[in-house]
């Protein structure tokens, strides 16, 4: 992912923000009467018209099961499914649409790659290598892992910027290295982690890697084969599209190698008593009636990105996060977690004793929604000693008018504790 | 900002900043944690219990937000020299107070420094900062210590 460097204030931004705005009607709403400033989209992101009309459009007239019928309800919706993955394919340039598997989410594919790829590929002995700075959907997966393998788990810390320790991730890749497994885009700190050089480092020491990409897609250009990643994963609901949806990309040859996870309908050929055939890639992974909507609305999404241009989207939250850093820099009381010199849209502050919870309260009835919390990353909240941060997340419907609006709003919380 | 201004009152705020009764209890005879795993608040409780099963004495140790300091702050002034009985009808009077309910004990008890608190019923996601600690207390007093979760 390249994020192209911006000036930060007085910029244009490559996008008609006032027009993606228009696009996603949840933004324009009161919240305890104010005009609503939507700083969570790293939690999960706002849908625009077109994901929402390409599902209505789907549950009012197309909706039937895919794969199994020859009526013309069930053409349309295997027709509209498969287009998706397609488009999928396309959108982070995966070889084929075999390679293309649609999951629940990030986690289920996370989970997906520990119990098939992981538990038929790992030895006690074997190692894993992930980072300090993952998602617990990035971890806990891992963990049962080694529980069932006996493999170990080894951690690459972060030095206190947020900056992954490269020279420490060098040490720690051995030669028992099987898996390594990091994320794209840190969601606690924003850091983009320089995942193409760890890929070529991994794949030096014999490792496979996973790439967790589940706040790096919706930020900036993603392309599986240039990255050369083996595993790439994300969700649908952060991207703009729909919850209960995402994708695992997985290079063909490693999937086609691995066993089924789950065994139901679509992911075999036949199945006899005595023995049962699976399916093709990518169905071989896709057992059960799949979330067909929602691929369906995944396919929009993306669509809507790739209009609007992931590198524009990227270089407008770029300015957005320079603007907020500066403002944030400029204010004594306040803390950025996470200052890496690349980052995402993504500033976790906190503020001179006012807990983020309450920050998170006061904010809201300003009607500015951010995260407060460990956001599912409680090591990093650990390397920082603190039990949570606030969090404003950028999408390309934010402006810097939004953040100027935030940081109206901290003044309010300023004065509700210190009076 | 008037809205708010009941759930922040000064005298929750002076308990986040002073909280009572604060710090671990060398001779504690009863300790229970609890933890909300969706936002990392964390209390400890401490009693120790006299032989006629009373509270002779509490403290509380953890980080959370305002509302869930002051409320473990005001908990330990309201437990303090209370049968374990009665402590434990606070803890059912104080949750239903804190949901805008009324329990079995509202009309006995003395809840008037409670009140303080009850601007939280206002605030869905606040509400389990403001009990944590008392359920902790329940935990402590009852099961000689069993951890508490707020998610269960
Ligand atoms: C970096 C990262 N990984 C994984 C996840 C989990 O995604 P999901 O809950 O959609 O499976 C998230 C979501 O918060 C995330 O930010």
């Amino acid at each position: 992912m390249n994020i192209p460097r911006a000036s930060t204030q007085g910029a244009l931004s490559p996008l008609d923000v006032e027009a993606v705005r228009r696009d996603f009607p949840a933004l324009h709403q009161q919240v305890n009467d104010r005009p609503l400033v939507y700083l969570d989209s790293g939690a999960s992101s706002q849908k625009p018209e077109q994901v929402i009309e390409a599902l209505n459009n789907y549950e009012r007239h197309d909706h039937s099961n895919v794969h199994r019928g020859v009526h013309t309800l069930s053409q349309r919706a295997t027709e509209a499914y498969e287009a998706s993955r397609t488009k999928v394919q396309q959108f982070i340039n995966a070889r084929s649409v075999k390679e293309v598997v649609f999951t629940r989410g990030t986690t289920e594919a996370i989970n997906l790659v520990a119990q098939s790829y992981g538990r038929a590929k790992l030895q006690s002995d074997d190692e894993i290598l992930i980072t300090e700075m993952e998602h617990h959907a990035n971890i806990v997966p891992w963990q049962l892992l080694c529980e069932q393998t006996g493999a170990k788990l080894k951690v690459v810390p972060f030095d206190d910027t947020g900056v992954l320790e490269m020279s420490r991730l060098k040490d720690q890749l051995t030669e028992k290295t099987r898996i390594v497994a990091v994320t794209h885009v840190s969601n606690a700190l924003g850091t983009v982690n320089p995942v193409g050089q760890i890929i070529q480092l991994a794949h030096d020491a014999g490792a496979v890697v996973l790439v967790d990409g589940a706040q790096a897609i919706p930020h900036g250009p993603v392309d599986v084969t240039a990255l050369e990643c083996d595993f790439y994963a994300f969700s649908g609901h952060k991207v703009y599209g729909p919850t209960g949806i995402g994708v695992l990309y997985g290079r063909e040859s490693l999937l086609e190698d691995m066993p089924p996870w789950q065994g139901g309908g679509d992911m075999i050929k036949t199945v006899s008593f005595d023995e049962t055939t699976y399916n093709d890639l990518p169905y071989k992974f896709e057992a059960g009636t799949p979330h067909i909507a929602g691929a369906i609305g995944l396919g929009a999404a993306v669509d809507y990105v790739t209009a609007l241009g992931s590198d524009c989207i990227a270089a407008h939250e770029h300015q957005l996060i320079n603007y907020a850093t500066e403002r944030a820099n400029a204010e004594k009381d306040m803390h950025i977690f996470g200052q890496a010199p690349v980052k995402a849209g993504i500033l976790s502050f906190a503020l001179d004793g006012i807990h983020p919870h309450d920050i998170g309260t006061i904010l809201d009835q300003e009607g500015v929604a951010i995260r407060t919390g460990h956001h599912c990353a409680m090591p990093v909240m650990t390397h920082y000693g603190v039990s949570a941060t606030a969090r404003a997340s950028f999408g390309p419907y934010n402006t810097i008018d939004d953040i100027d609006v935030l940081f109206r709003a901290m003044d309010k919380v300023r004065e509700m504790f210190r009076q | 900002m008037t809205e708010l201004r009941d759930l922040y009152q000064a005298v929750i705020l002076d308990h986040n900043n002073n909280p009572r009764n604060y710090g671990k209890l060398t001779l504690a005879n009863r300790h229970a944690e609890g933890v909300n795993p969706l936002c990392g608040d964390q209390v400890n409780v401490f009693f120790r219990l006299g032989d006629d099963v009373s509270v002779k004495e509490v403290g509380f140790e953890g980080r959370g937000c305002a509302i869930c300091m002051a409320s473990a702050s005001i908990m330990t002034e309201t437990v303090k020299h209370l049968s374990v009985v009665q402590a434990d009808q606070y803890v059912t009077a104080f949750c239903s107070l804190a949901v805008g309910e009324n329990s079995d004990f509202t009309g006995r008890l003395d809840l008037s420094t409670l009140n303080i608190l009850a601007g939280v019923k206002a605030y869905p996601a606040r509400i389990k900062c403001a009990t944590l600690a008392w359920h902790t207390a329940r935990s402590a007093l009852s099961k000689g210590g069993a951890s508490v979760t707020t998610e269960t």
